[in-house]
């Protein structure tokens, strides 16, 4: 359970969000959506203690205080672009955390890390470096990293942008996949609007001009219910300059 | 350290082992007991049965252990089955147990030798002997352009780069020359006191540091500073595409990013010479006053006689050339990087060793050059 209470976020003195309050149940697919520049990822870099809020707190199962060099991680993160180590193959850049935090035997890790690459769909390329793969290879390597050590939660960074449509409807799978037979809260910060509707199952949307969260809920219920313009232009696609609302 | 929230009860029965999993399985409470698991079963005959019935829920390393365990067995002929699974463990052993494991697609990186890396080497050299000159070629081709049409030169820079290379570099660049002053100025002391030639320590120190180590110091520290900045910018430029950005945009990188940057340290590095020198003599006059009992108008006046425009010209000439060198080859090997962060960082390590050592070896040419001319 992640609760989140009168969150400020933003850098030095620039506030780009504030008053932010939500709650993520266990075991849900939580998709924080905005447009570009609104703060979503500096939302997800506080969430997951590389910054620090400017005011409020953020409750991670119990503990507020989780951003810990030296401590075994308590989610795994999947980054934009993966995040992989560039100097070490896909097995080793997802054994890494299996060998530091665990007392797993080498052939265990190897049993382990294996599974993680054949969830992702990235069996056979153990041996590969990420200089070696496509950039949605990357991703799925990411979080088969993500994973190593089976965390209960779970954040990904724009999982599918700049993904081939094949490639990312794999990856929204994989997402539910995962959720489903792990039961593995995930966050996830996307504006893929198919992904959203595929994956989601709670969401909140930021806003830049209101510097918080404009709709929260179900995204299907929001498209199809929801009055604000923001919302609703959002969802379909349009244009501020069109003047449509 | 609390017990493990599952169990795993062992029956043979009929020649058949039934192993009943039972309760939460985590990796990392499984573990420790997956080897004796492991060693028990292989020394057992199966067949084997796998029952999940009791199993509420696994974790990814769980089912992976067990599913490694399963393959290990069949991979030595004894049959494996495993049943009961229920809800997510169910979902779990269908992503990960119905498919048999791909093949490795590739190899793991070879270790290299050293008698490789030797052989490696030496056939990179031709081919990089080859890039270096049709670099070099681009370099005066682009230049060509610009002095030929100047409106083709990206001259935004220019102004920041000089300011980068030259002004925010000063204050080392005269700390170091001072204390070489001073260095050489003491060394030289010791043996001129011994002649009675104490004055002379002016023409020591004035004609060495302008003619050579000031010129040199200031181009060994532009490498480290400037040079490497260089690499590493470039570096980042091309592993992170702005490279080929530059040239889809229909811009030749070398004319946009290599001619600003060689021109900023041929103005630079001639500049900072210059103050090397002045902070040099005064390295060698701080020992002469506080050494051999000179006063500073006698030191400056013997240095005034001593030091003659060629020597000054001299060291600004192959300043000049340290500048035009430093800037073409980092930026070379910043346009040459390959990789990621890795490769910037090899890039940058090999800029300053490639560019000390041509430093140094233009250094050599151009005292030798001098000497046979007279100059």
């Amino acid at each position: 359970m992640i609760r989140v209470k009168d969150l400020a976020i933003g850098y030095g003195t620039r506030v780009l969000m504030q008053g932010l309050e939500f709650e993520v149940p266990r075991g849900d697919v939580f998709v924080i959506l905005g447009g570009s520049g609104c703060g979503k990822s500096t939302l997800l870099r506080n969430l997951v203690g590389l910054e620090r809020p400017l005011r409020g707190t953020i409750d991670i199962e119990g503990v507020t205080h989780f951003a810990e060099v030296g401590a075994p991680p308590r989610f795994g993160v999947m980054f934009q672009s993966g995040g992989l180590f560039g100097s070490m193959t896909l097995w080793e850049n997802v054994a890494l955390p299996l060998q530091t935090w665990t007392a797993l035997e080498p052939q265990a890790i190897d049993v382990v890390v294996r599974s993680k690459l054949k969830i992702v769909g990235l069996d056979g390329y153990e041996n590969h470096l990420p200089n070696e793969i496509s950039g949605g290879m990357k991703k799925r390597a990411g979080i088969a990293r993500a994973l190593a050590l089976d965390p209960p939660l779970l954040f990904l960074d724009e999982p599918s942008a700049g993904l081939d449509p094949i490639s990312a409807v794999e990856l929204d799978e994989t997402i539910v996949t995962l959720n489903e037979s792990l039961g593995m809260t995930t966050v996830i910060v996307t504006h893929e609007l198919q992904s959203i509707f595929k994956i989601a199952r709670n969401c909140i949307m930021l806003d830049r001009e209101a510097k918080g969260i404009i709709a929260r809920g179900d995204p299907r219920q929001l498209r199809d219910h929801s009055t604000d313009p923001r919302v609703l232009r959002f969802f379909n696609r349009q244009s501020t300059r069109s003047g449509a609302a | 350290m609390t017990a493990p929230a599952f169990r795993i009860d062992r029956t043979d029965r009929d020649g058949s082992v039934r192993l009943a999993f039972s309760g939460r399985f985590e990796s990392t409470a499984l573990a420790p007991l997956w080897s004796e698991l492991r060693s028990e079963m292989l020394g057992s005959g199966g067949p084997f049965v796998f029952d999940l019935t009791g199993a509420s829920a696994m974790d990814g390393g769980s089912m992976a252990l067990l599913l490694g365990l399963k393959v290990e067995l069949e991979s030595a002929r004894l049959r494996v089955e495993v049943v009961g699974a229920t809800g997510g463990v169910s979902r779990l052993l269908a992503i990960l147990g119905n498919a048999p494991p791909k093949p490795t697609l590739k190899g793991p990186p070879g270790r290299i030798g050293i008698l490789d890396q030797i052989g490696q080497f030496a056939a990179l050299i031709g081919s990089r002997f080859a890039e270096n000159l049709t670099y070099i070629g681009d370099v005066t081709a682009s230049a060509a352009r610009a002095i030929v049409k100047p409106s083709t030169f990206n001259g935004r820079d220019l102004g920041r780069l000089v300011e980068r290379t030259g002004a925010d570099g000063l204050p080392i660049v005269l700390l170091i020359n001072l204390l070489v002053g001073v260095t050489l100025g003491i060394q030289g002391a010791i043996q001129l006191e011994q002649y009675g030639g104490n004055i002379y320590i002016a023409d020591l120190v004035g004609i060495v540091v302008t003619r050579s180590i000031g010129p040199l110091m200031t181009a060994i520290i532009v490498a480290g500073r400037s040079g490497a900045a260089f690499a590493a910018e470039l570096g980042t430029m091309k592993v992170s595409e702005e490279v080929d950005a530059i040239r889809t945009i229909g811009l030749d990188p070398v004319g946009f990013l290599v001619l600003p940057r060689v021109l900023a340290l041929c103005i630079a590095v001639p500049l900072l010479a210059l103050f090397a020198d002045v902070a040099g003599v005064f390295g060698g006059m701080i020992v002469g006053i506080t050494s051999l009992d000179l006063s500073p108008d006698n030191y400056l006046d013997r240095t005034r006689i001593a030091l003659e425009l060629r020597h000054v010209g001299t060291g600004l000439v192959k300043s000049l050339f340290f500048g035009l060198a430093i800037a073409v080859i980092a930026c070379r090997r910043g346009l040459a990087t390959q990789g990621g962060a890795e490769g910037v960082g090899r890039s940058t390590t090999s800029a300053v060793v490639t560019i000390i050592f041509w430093v140094v070896v233009l250094e050599a040419i151009f005292t030798s050059l001098f000497q046979v001319f007279g100059v």
